[in-house]
């Protein structure tokens, strides 16, 4: 049997104009980071408000007032400051993806021209949970000195491990960033406020953030209960790296623990943000 | 084998058996507050809740290179035909292929090849203006510096140059559907899928959306167009395809299409109350040639022009029938379209 060749049967086509040539993954992921990057950067002063001014009021009135007054001791900055760390990269991971998800999703489906670039739709929920994960950090490290620029002189705070608490901060990122992903995705837009007070709020203050996790050996019920909650990992791996002094978990059990939670997360958010992003 | 080759490698678009059934709607939505579960509706003879049929059973072949044009009421299936073969909507079974790749398969192919005017503008709103031509490029691997060369010309070309440094959200409505226009010609897509385009845009901004379709169409890039207006069918489309309900119901060059549109004037009777009644009477009128009732309204095709439209009238009233309204429309696209779909366009 011949086949006659396609070229002879096919009419002039337009001059080829590189649509074929391939696009690599890496560069439309490096796309997409600049574009969330140059949005980040223009809505800074708003994000850093909104990210910021809990855990800065937190700072002020249990860092600096209470010790002041002597209501609580001056070594109780050394166990605050890693928890305040936690809730902020927390709060800016969550809603860096949560909030614009919303947007994207919303009534004009704006997040439509990157659903139409070439690369699979499951790259975009992950530049997603990136992007957010790296706001998440930069809230973090912003935090830290800022911590000990309000407490004054903080007891055996020490940078020692810094590669240490980076990695835990990022992981501790990665970690809201994808659970902002299942927030955003998973919650009907006009429930977001619903969000803060009926999730987040809670796991802020269950989380070790504002005390030692061992602090609750005297409650075994809650001591166990808040291990569901990723915020302990993050509070508690980050007081290994920074206030070591301070009893804390071993680091390798909250990074274990976060590694479990961050892929959970992301499972769940990729499964929903498909189910949204193709009808 | 010969006949199943050919096509393959020579059409830009081709459906085999396309179908789309969406889940019967159901009231309770994520967290949907103050939404009510309805309760369960009562089965009605012969209302069984089942999906929804978006498309059904639809064969398309549209060669490359050709101006392609869907007509339809709305409802009809167009933009669910547009989301599955643009990739945005996964078809329920059958096969599509678009520029030679599976719609399912290698959809990220597919994206590589096609450009898409939204019927609604999505642009990125937290970006300007000139941002979402550069970073829609970028998304396709293009170097900054074309996409902006390119961006400002296509934004000087539909006329909103001076509104690239702009925030989307200080553009109209007809500017961002030509923003829209704009980001689906950035990365020059082989085939071009356009939802409504024309929608919301002023008459200049039209004829200028026209000439650079024309100019596309020239190149030999496959478009693939839904539309309201007859007018812009016949004139800028190869061959139209005139859906309903989810099947293909024509699809043939304007021409052809035309001379396919039943004989006569078609004279349209608004009545007070259901036309049904009023067929068989109306159907005696001499000069009608064709009479069809769909609710309130009866439809005769008349080879007499107007002279039937007194004798219909006594025929609705004989039937105890007022007659609140009377519209005429000579044979053409529009009279086809309706004794089609029994619907108007819009």
């Amino acid at each position: 049997m011949t086949v006659t060749p396609a070229t002879a049967l096919m009419p002039a086509r337009a001059p080829d104009d590189g649509v074929d040539r391939e696009v690599s993954t890496g560069a439309v992921l490096g796309a997409l980071l600049r574009r969330d990057l140059r949005v980040a950067r223009r809505e800074a002063p708003y994000f850093l408000v909104r990210t910021l001014m809990q855990p800065v009021l937190f700072i002020i009135v249990f860092g600096f007032l209470l010790p002041k007054m002597g209501f609580v001791r001056g070594g109780y900055a050394s166990a605050l400051l890693p928890g305040i760390i936690a809730v902020s990269l927390a709060l800016s991971a969550i809603q860096a993806v949560a909030l614009p998800m919303v947007q994207d999703f919303g009534w004009t489906r704006e997040i439509e021209d990157r659903l139409l670039a070439p690369v699979p739709t499951a790259l975009i929920a992950t530049e997603k949970v990136l992007a957010g994960a790296m706001q998440g950090v930069i809230s973090g490290l912003i935090v830290l000195p800022l911590g000990r620029l309000i407490m004054g002189p903080i007891p055996g705070l020490t940078l020692e491990h810094a590669i240490a608490f980076v990695s835990i901060t990022a992981l501790g990122a990665l970690t809201f960033s994808a659970m902002g992903l299942v927030l955003g995705t998973a919650i009907a837009p006009q429930q977001i406020g619903l969000m803060f007070s009926i999730i987040v709020a809670p796991m802020l203050m269950f989380g070790c953030a504002y005390y030692p996790w061992r602090g609750l050996d005297s409650i075994p019920m809650m001591k166990y209960a808040v291990l569901v909650n990723p915020l302990v990992y993050v509070a508690e791996g980050i007081r290994a790296t920074i206030t070591p002094g301070i009893p804390h978990m071993p680091i390798l059990v909250a990074a274990g623990a976060l590694v479990v939670l961050a892929g959970a997360f992301w499972y769940a958010g990729r499964r929903v943000f498909l189910r949204k992003a193709v009808g | 084998m010969w006949s199943a080759y050919i096509p393959r490698m020579t059409a830009a678009i081709e459906t085999r058996a396309l179908r789309k059934e969406y889940p019967a709607p159901t009231s309770r939505r994520g967290w949907a507050p103050g939404a009510a579960p309805t309760p369960p509706t009562q089965a009605r003879p012969g209302t069984l809740r089942g999906p929804i049929v978006a498309l059904d059973s639809l064969d398309l072949d549209v060669p490359q290179g050709e101006f392609f044009g869907l007509l339809g009421p709305n409802g009809a299936g167009k933009t669910t035909t547009i989301g599955i073969l643009t990739t945005r909507v996964r078809a329920t079974s059958g096969k599509a292929s678009v520029a030679g790749a599976d719609v399912a398969t290698d959809d990220v192919r597919v994206r590589q090849r096609i450009g898409v005017v939204p019927q609604r503008p999505n642009p990125d709103r937290s970006l300007t203006v000139i941002e979402n031509l550069e970073f829609h490029a970028a998304y396709f691997g293009i170097a900054l510096g074309t996409a902006a060369r390119r961006g400002y010309e296509l934004l000087d070309r539909l006329g909103i140059g001076d509104k690239a440094n702009a925030k989307v959200d200080e553009l109209s409505g007809g500017q961002q559907q030509r923003l829209m226009i704009a980001r689906a010609l950035i990365h020059e897509p082989r085939v071009l899928f356009l939802d409504e385009p024309t929608v919301g845009l002023d008459p200049q901004a039209r004829l200028a959306l026209w000439e650079i379709l024309r100019d596309l169409h020239a190149q030999g890039r496959t478009i693939v167009m839904t539309t309201h207006y007859m007018e812009e069918a016949d004139q800028l489309c190869d061959r139209l395809a005139i859906v309903d309900h989810g099947r293909l119901l024509a699809c043939d060059t304007p021409n052809n299409l035309r001379a396919q549109a039943p004989g006569g004037t078609l004279i349209e009777l608004m009545l007070d109350g259901d036309a049904g009644t009023v067929v068989g009477s109306a159907e005696r009128v001499p000069g009608t040639l064709r009479v069809e009732a769909r609710n309130a309204v009866l439809r005769a095709y008349s080879d007499r022009r107007g002279e039937v439209i007194p004798p219909l009238i006594r025929a609705a009233e004989a039937n105890g029938r007022t007659v609140l309204n009377i519209n005429l429309a000579t044979p053409s696209l529009e009279t086809l379209f309706v004794s089609l779909t029994g619907r108007k366009l819009d």
